[in-house]
């Protein structure tokens, strides 16, 4: 595969190594959310056939995590972000 | 010998003469010549002997379909099994054998399972050698196996280098065929790169096989022009001998470049094999096709080929197979063969075509509606059986029997992404359907466009359409355009023998009948039942006879039988191929330590770690055994001062007016808090609450921390790291860098660790000025360096980081300085014994599946701020107050052995996993001690120190009574490490 990054151009799908689901992003807070919101934020996960985001980080490269959107029926990959990015128009910050 | 069956023409050098032998016969042949050509020119029809039944078989085809003529190519080290004699390229030297037969390939002891064919239809050996089960195994498929079979591989290690190579183009052109060429020409002319590539030896496809013209000369001259035109071209990249292999994601092809097996072995500094990874912006599948045969009793003997590969035959190597000869044909392409045949000299005996009607041919006795019914000759076809239109039968004496059942387009690499072949009824084959690979076309046979000019015209458009080219179109050579006429026949209805569909399985009709009545009827299930299409040739010339075949059984249409699709590879790749460089050593990177050298020349062990070579012990003379080193190295250290390589452990530099907070939230326990100039141990939890990772942090100044982590775990912990830093808190003001490589760190410890460090530092490092987990920047003779009182061993400890490339001076410098206190260098044994000794957790402990409660570290997760894990840690099944705890073991009579890896049980109790306590996680003799000691999670640990049990370990047969005991088995007050 090959990945659109946003900085550095088209690269080969080694140079990254895959997380997962990008709502990976989306982590309760420890000190007011509970050991629930934590489990489904740890374990669970949507399963779609189809177009997914995910996280994909740039280990062989400049070490960006990236959110890449990508199909997971037919690998086309239709969006790639900076995680960073995508993580502060979520409404993360410190 | 003499070349007995070569005839005029073909492409192969009269002018020299190349040796070869088979089966340690010797032979002759020409530059241009496959194994297979040149065996059938010396009259050779026999090459091997069939999967199962041992049936004695020639080769069906000329190409990379050949599901029969499989033999063992050289000797040695590079002897190959397996190889399709019919792509061989011949060179001078060759040394081939037959594979698969006993004692010999004339005489083979097995062709007795040929009488047994009853026994063995598809799946006799799920039914015949159900009972007693426990034969199976050790009885019933050694047997099997070993009957059945393909070649054998060598023993040796294969001499040859492979690569690996990345290559770019605009367009890949796959097949060098009219469609490939017409293509490949047409980017070409415009100035874009293009890479043909093609798995002959020679390009043109079947341009080199047929009589055609192609723009008023012959169709391989005209290959030939086209070849050196692009072959001119800059911009284009000529690529035989490589197959495509697979169609991967994005434009990404794969291809395997032989660039030597034309050779008796590889020119000096070439590999054998490249694996090519090609990016392309748009890729034109140009394969061809590939021809049936028609299934009839008998219709496997040597001399049986398909027709196109006897014209192959003729026309490219000037081989006739056989000097009498017969057609038969369900099409108009099988005539084609009958004229080619006859104008090399052969004696066309019958054309037997099973269409009624049409015209005849001319010259040739062309019998209509007739259709082959057996055949005969033990070792090569002697005769065949025709049922004439009228129902008459009649034997005709022939050596040579060429059968076409129509052609397939090669639609294997357009499945690669699953896309199903659709069925064409009008070429009878399936051709490709929706949803190919994004960027792939097909054009030529391939997209079932059989005619030359046809071929030539879809090439062109297809690259046309791929580039997007404007302008002019470039112009057409003249050449053939006849239509496909096809009635189809799949298999003659006749008799009660066997008649072939896939000959490398040894799959016949009566295999497909059977699956039919067993219910094994979707494509997928008689696949695997019959196991039609398997093996080295993937059914090229089978599988759609054999769904066919299943399609009139089931009364179903072929369209709604449908096919199983192909995966990559096209054509089997070697292993080694597939490796390429990565083997030996060079499996993956080696790293070593900055003390390497000095513990080489000590005549040191390394273990790999990782990447690392790490040293494992230094022996000293007159030790001869391990453990004596291992101890004396402990002893050593506890008694005056040990230095140890510990660079391997990770390094991140942090630094950010909120490094430390961010420790904080990765961190289970504080650091935010830590003064300037002191380091802490610290606890990494995963969002799991299980143990991650650990390791000393320290801080260097207000916003500057270093981390260490553990070996294994040093590019782990620096993605999370950076997972924190840029997904979860983005606009924290923290910056990492990792330094493992940076720096050289050694451990040293012992009561005179100080005492040897203050030899080398310019620093007061007294216990005033550098007291217990104190950590700073310092100099070592002026030179930059960094200096941790921490210890793993237990000891009074430092660890002291110079810059990487002074580490080795260093080394020498501290144990020429300190000669006084003669130091010792300890490897990784020493290390684990003193960790273990100490009660300090690693590696096993830290097994991915252990809290911090586990590791009696629970108090160091604070609830006071938010970390990760924190807090599903304190999850309810997490915190069982009988759950695991680590605790110190100890053999109850000292001179008694422990296993890592033993189980805890009550006295009495029986090794069953419902009395399970626990399991030893770490083990050593402990020379402090005096026996073996161990570490270990024993449930409700904490209450039974003092407790006698048993350590069990039923693999190693030790029952062993223990006695539990705290963790800390050398100086449980910690007075040493604050010395």
């Amino acid at each position: 595969m090959i990945i659109h990054h946003p900085i550095l151009g088209p690269r080969d799908a080694q140079e990254f190594v895959y997380l997962g689901d990008a709502s990976l992003i989306d982590r309760p807070d420890g000190m007011t959310a509970g050991v629930e919101a934590f489990h489904d934020y740890a374990y669970n996960r949507d399963n779609p056939a189809g177009e997914h985001r995910e996280l994909w980080y740039h280990e062989q490269g400049d070490r960006s995590w990236l959110v890449v959107t990508r199909n997971t029926v037919t690998h086309e990959i239709s969006r790639v972000e900076l995680a960073r990015d995508v993580a502060r128009s979520r409404g993360r910050s410190k | 010998m003499t070349q007995s069956h070569r005839v005029a023409g073909g492409q192969i050098d009269r002018s020299q003469s190349l040796r070869f032998t088979f089966d340690g016969l010797p032979y002759q042949g020409h530059p241009g010549d496959t194994l297979a050509s040149a065996l059938l020119a010396n009259g050779v029809r026999l090459m091997g002997r069939s999967f199962k039944y041992h049936r004695p078989r020639g080769p069906l085809s000329a190409g990379s379909e050949e599901p029969n003529a499989l033999v063992e190519l050289r000797t040695g080290g590079r002897q190959e099994p397996n190889t399709r004699a019919t792509v061989a390229e011949l060179y001078d030297g060759l040394e081939a054998n037959s594979q698969n037969r006993w004692p010999g390939l004339r005489f083979d002891a097995l062709a007795i399972n040929d009488r047994l064919s009853t026994f063995f239809a598809a799946g006799f050996y799920y039914k015949t050698f159900m009972w007693p089960k426990s034969f199976w195994e050790k009885l019933y498929e050694p047997i099997i196996r070993r009957a059945a079979g393909l070649g054998s591989v060598s023993r040796e290690e294969d001499p040859d280098a492979y690569d690996k190579g990345f290559l770019h183009c605009d367009l890949l052109v796959i097949g060098a065929g009219p469609a490939g060429l017409m293509a490949a020409l047409t980017a070409g002319r415009a100035g874009k790169r293009v890479i043909l590539a093609d798995e002959d030896f020679r390009m043109g496809g079947r341009l080199n096989a047929e009589t055609h013209a192609v723009g008023g000369v012959a169709g391989a001259d005209w290959a030939n022009v086209a070849v050196a035109e692009l072959g001119a071209m800059p911009n284009v990249r000529l690529m035989a001998r490589t197959t495509v292999v697979g169609a991967f994601d994005h434009g990404i092809y794969s291809a395997v470049e032989r660039v030597s097996d034309h050779l008796p072995m590889p020119l000096s500094g070439k590999p054998r094999q490249v694996l090519w990874r090609i990016y392309s912006t748009r890729a034109i599948l140009c394969g061809g096709a590939t021809e049936r045969p028609i299934a009839f009793e008998n219709n496997d003997r040597p001399g049986i080929m398909l027709a196109g590969a006897l014209r192959a035959y003729a026309n490219r190597w000037g081989v006739k197979a056989g000097d009498r000869a017969a057609i038969f044909t369900n099409n108009d392409d099988g005539l084609r063969t009958a004229i080619d045949l006859q104008a090399k000299g052969v004696d066309v005996m019958a054309v037997i075509d099973s269409r009624e009607g049409g015209e005849l041919l001319p010259g040739i006795r062309h019998l209509r509606g007739a259709e082959v019914i057996d055949s005969t000759g033990r070792l090569g076809l002697t005769s065949i059986t025709v049922r004439q239109a009228n129902g008459r039968n009649e034997t005709i004496a022939v050596d040579a029997l060429g059968v076409s059942g129509g052609w397939n387009p090669n639609v294997n690499i357009h499945s690669h992404h699953r896309s199903r072949p659709v069925w064409d009824a009008s070429i009878a084959a399936f051709v490709p359907g929706a949803d190919g690979p994004p960027g792939l076309l097909v054009a030529g046979a391939a997209a079932g466009v059989m005619a030359t000019h046809a071929a030539l015209r879809t090439g062109r458009d297809a690259a046309i359409a791929a580039l997007g080219l404007a302008g002019a179109t470039p112009d057409l050579p003249e050449a053939e355009d006849a239509p496909v006429r096809i009635m189809p026949l799949w298999h003659v209805a006749h008799g009660r023998g066997r008649a072939w569909i896939d000959q490398q399985n040894d799959v016949t009709v009566k295999d497909i009948k059977l699956a039919a009545q067993e219910n094994f009827t979707s494509v997928e299930h008689m696949k695997r039942y019959t196991t039609l299409g398997m093996a080295t040739d993937q059914g090229k010339t089978g599988n759609v006879i054999g769904l066919a075949i299943m399609a009139e059984l089931t009364g179903r249409s072929i369209p709604e039988t449908g096919t199983t699709i192909y995966r990559p590879p096209y054509t089997p790749v070697a292993m080694g191929t597939l490796a390429g460089r990565s083997r030996g050593k060079e499996f993956k990177p080696c790293r070593l330590t900055p003390s390497h050298h000095w513990a080489a020349e000590q005549g040191a062990t390394f273990v790999e770690v990782g990447n690392w070579l790490r040293t494992q012990w230094v022996p000293k003379a007159g030790e001869t055994e391990w453990r004596q080193s291992v101890d004396r190295e402990v002893l050593a250290t506890r008694r005056s001062v040990g230095i140890c390589d510990v660079t391997t452990l990770g390094k991140i530099d942090i630094q950010g007016t909120d490094a430390g907070a961010f420790l904080d939230r990765v961190y289970a326990n504080t650091f935010s808090t830590l003064a300037v100039g002191k380091c802490r141990y610290g606890l990494m939890l995963r969002e799991d609450g299980i143990v991650f990772d650990d390791g000393t942090t320290a801080r260097m100044g207000p916003h500057e921390y270093v981390m260490t982590t553990t070996t294994a775990n040093a590019v782990t912990v620096f993605r999370h790291l950076e997972f924190c830093r840029q997904c979860l808190w983005p606009d924290m003001d923290v910056q990492l860098i990792s330094t493992t490589e940076a720096w050289a760190q050694f451990s040293v410890a012992g009561p005179n660790a100080r005492k040897l460090l203050e030899k080398v530092v310019d620093q007061d490092i007294s216990d005033a000025a550098f007291p217990y987990m104190g950590a700073g920047n310092i100099t070592v003779g002026g030179l930059r360096a960094r200096l941790f009182r921490i210890s793993f061993s237990g000891e009074l400890a430092y660890e002291i980081a110079v810059p990487t490339r002074y580490g080795d001076a260093l080394l020498r410098e501290m144990l020429a300085r300190g000669a006084e206190f003669e130091p010792i260098v300890y490897g990784t044994e020493a290390l684990g014994v003193m960790r273990i000794e100490k009660g300090h957790v690693a590696g096993g402990e830290l097994n991915g599946q252990s809290t911090a409660l586990n590791m009696g570290l629970g108090k160091m997760v604070s609830k006071k701020k938010d970390s990760i894990g924190m807090v599903l840690s304190q999850r309810e099944g997490l915190n069982d107050p009988s759950g695991y705890r680590l605790v110190g073991v100890r053999p109850v009579d000292p001179t008694a052995k422990l296993v890592a890896g033993s189980h805890f049980l009550e006295k009495g109790a029986a090794p069953v996993l419902a009395n399970d306590g626990g399991w030893l996680t770490s083990k050593v003799f402990s020379p402090h001690v005096g026996c073996d000691i161990a570490l270990g999670y024993l449930k409700g640990g904490d209450a039974k120190i003092g407790n006698r049990m048993r350590a069990v370990n039923l693999l190693s047969g030790l029952d062993t009574e223990v006695e539990i005991v705290s963790p800390h088995f050398v100086d449980p007050e910690g007075e040493r490490l604050r010395g």
